[in-house]
């Protein structure tokens, strides 16, 4: 079992990288983008990397596709320098930027051949539209197209020629949660289909629904890596929360708790237990409120999530 | 291992729609696609149109038909048509295509196509091939419709040809440089702005000995005067090589690319 946390133990023997990114470091003038990180991604694998705006996400995504040559650090995508070896990467990988990429005149249709022709062997681009539901408006102009076309058309280019290695730069941004839908299945069809993909998002259930590995990057670092189950592992296996009134004195409600548990008032009135969260402790914590004169509203027991493990690490909550 | 934790989430196998085989398409289909689609860009753009095509074809006849401006000796469309071809050049290889590519690097599609599988430099050949098929389309159309108001060319096609080539590159350099170093917005102001100072002081329908003497000298080292002069030269008064006219477009054509290969920004 590899660790969730980054600079213990590295990646089991024998399995080959996609991507290796180690003491990456881009500025741009004073503002430091991205600030020695260190990435690995299985080839095969779906990797999201999670973060807030402004944390180097894309920086990091754009270097790979060689769009950025680093200031420090290597970064190697299939072996290769992104910048040096351009020409011999570029065939294998697909792109989705983060938004534009298209003509404004162009037909959703005709842009979809076009990027279609430069590939080798490329993927039925009838079939890539009736799949991305983009029939009804292959006829209309780029510009004229809704958000969410204009992304499900990106992700089309992205994948067309059925590249190796893909990077989506935040593929659902602004997406409604039919067409997020439509775009994980694709996602999860090109990760059954031996692509390897990578890509960024900073919605929380996204990394948890699609991905193998998590890369939690802020401030331009990435500052856990891991499965999504290993990575809510890392903390308190559950959680407890309860609302009571302010002010509680919870001395007396630990003394009552097993010895691993811990207990905190969050914000006026609202409380957290953490620990081995079971029938037990449940009973003990009511048994406590009652004494006390307690009526425990909202209590709710709750799987350790992305977002406090999020939270732990970074003291920031991530929607930005 | 990690890598099997969430399989449940992900289809088991898939339908091998996606399974990798990369490559890139051979060079000269991907440089033939890219050169179509920018020509289908352009043709289908109004504003392009009016440039490229309304504009010379209406100066062409209106003033061969309407005696404003004094040509000098002989039919006013003799002296029209080699202006008007030049201006065609102009258009298309200079206002046109920066305004073009100006929009392309503003909306993400030049980064976008250099991840692609095209090379730069098969993008920029495409761009080329593109502006050489409009300009073929319009001098054809300018061509038959100069004939048709009585125009009597004379010279030498393969001296025409020259300056028509070097009139290209001399105004393709000047185009993408504004075009890679201006905000998009800054290009199509700047663009339009030259496009019309050039058209009344690059001797396309006004003879530039209209001009003081003084302006007369550095206007003549315009290219757009370059061209119009020369394409006269050839085409109205039967010259040969205009060899003067040549000099001033290739220093013009070195210059541009030189600085637009230089500074151009692709984002």
């Amino acid at each position: 079992m590899r660790s969730a946390f980054p600079g213990d133990d590295p990646r089991p023997p024998g399995r080959e990288l996609a991507v290796e990114i180690h003491g990456l470091v881009k500025r741009y003038g004073p503002k430091t983008a991205v600030d020695g990180l260190d990435l690995s991604v299985a080839t095969g694998t779906l990797t999201a990397v999670l973060g807030p705006n402004g944390a180097g996400k894309t920086t990091t995504i754009e270097t790979c596709e060689g769009y950025r040559r680093p200031d420090a650090g290597t970064v190697r995508v299939l072996g290769l320098d992104p910048v040096a070896d351009s020409a011999a990467l570029r065939p294998r990988i697909g792109v989705m930027l983060q938004s534009g990429g298209v003509y404004p005149g162009a037909r959703a249709e005709e842009m979809l051949r076009h990027t279609a022709s430069l590939h080798a062997h490329p993927v039925d681009v009838d079939a890539l539209i009736d799949r991305l539901g983009l029939g009804s408006c292959g006829r209309t102009a780029y510009r004229r197209l809704s958000g969410g076309q204009q992304q499900r058309l990106a992700l089309a280019m992205a994948v067309v020629g059925r590249p190796e290695l893909v990077f989506l730069d935040e593929p659902t941004a602004g997406l409604d949660p039919q067409a997020r839908r439509a775009t994980w299945d694709l996602v999860r069809e090109l990760r059954a289909d031996g692509v390897t993909v990578v890509l960024t998002t900073h919605h929380m259930d996204e990394a948890e629904q699609l991905a193998d590995d998590v890369a939690i990057v802020d401030g331009g670092k990435v500052i856990a890596q891991g499965s999504p189950e290993e990575l809510c592992r890392g903390g308190a296996e559950n959680t407890l929360r309860f609302s009571g009134r302010p002010g509680l004195d919870l001395d007396s409600l630990l003394k009552a708790l097993p010895a691993d548990s811990a207990a905190a008032e969050l914000t006026s009135g609202t409380y957290r237990v953490t620990g081995k969260v079971d029938p037990q402790l449940l009973a003990t914590v009511t048994v406590w409120c009652a004494q006390n004169g307690v009526m425990p509203d909202r209590i709710a027991v709750e799987r350790h999530t992305l977002e406090d493990v999020f939270l732990e690490l970074t003291g920031k909550e991530l929607r930005a | 291992m990690s890598t099997d934790t969430t399989a449940g989430t992900s289809p088991e196998t898939g339908t091998g729609t996606f399974a990798p085989r990369p490559g890139a398409a051979p060079l000269v289909r991907m440089i033939r696609a890219q050169a179509a689609l920018e020509t289908r860009m352009l043709l289908r753009n109004g504003e392009q149109l009016l440039l490229t095509v309304v504009i010379p074809t209406l100066l062409l006849v209106l003033f061969s038909a309407v005696d404003i401006i004094d040509t000098g000796e002989g039919e006013a469309v003799d002296f029209l048509a080699p202006g008007v071809l030049a201006l065609a050049v102009m258009s298309t290889a200079f206002t046109g295509q920066a305004i073009a590519t100006g929009f392309e690097r503003r909306y993400g599609v030049l980064k976008r196509l250099g991840a692609s599988p095209l090379p730069r430099w098969g993008l920029m050949t495409a761009k080329t091939c593109s502006v050489l098929v409009t300009e073929v389309l319009q001098i054809a159309l300018l061509t038959v419709i100069a004939f048709a108001l009585g125009w009597s060319p004379h010279g030498n096609p393969l001296s025409v040809l020259a300056l028509l080539v070097l009139g290209t590159a001399a105004f393709s350099g000047l185009g993408l440089l504004m075009a890679g170093t201006l905000k998009a917005e800054a290009t199509l102001a700047a663009a339009n702005l030259v496009f019309l100072l050039l058209l009344v002081g690059g001797g396309v329908i006004v003879p530039l000995d209209k001009f003081p003497a003084g302006a007369r000298s550095v206007l003549e080292l315009l290219p757009i005067s370059a061209l119009s002069d020369g394409l006269r030269d050839v085409l109205q008064h039967g010259a040969g090589l205009p060899w003067g006219d040549l000099g001033i477009l290739a220093a013009w054509a070195v210059l541009g690319l030189g600085a637009a290969a230089r500074f151009f920004r692709w984002e």
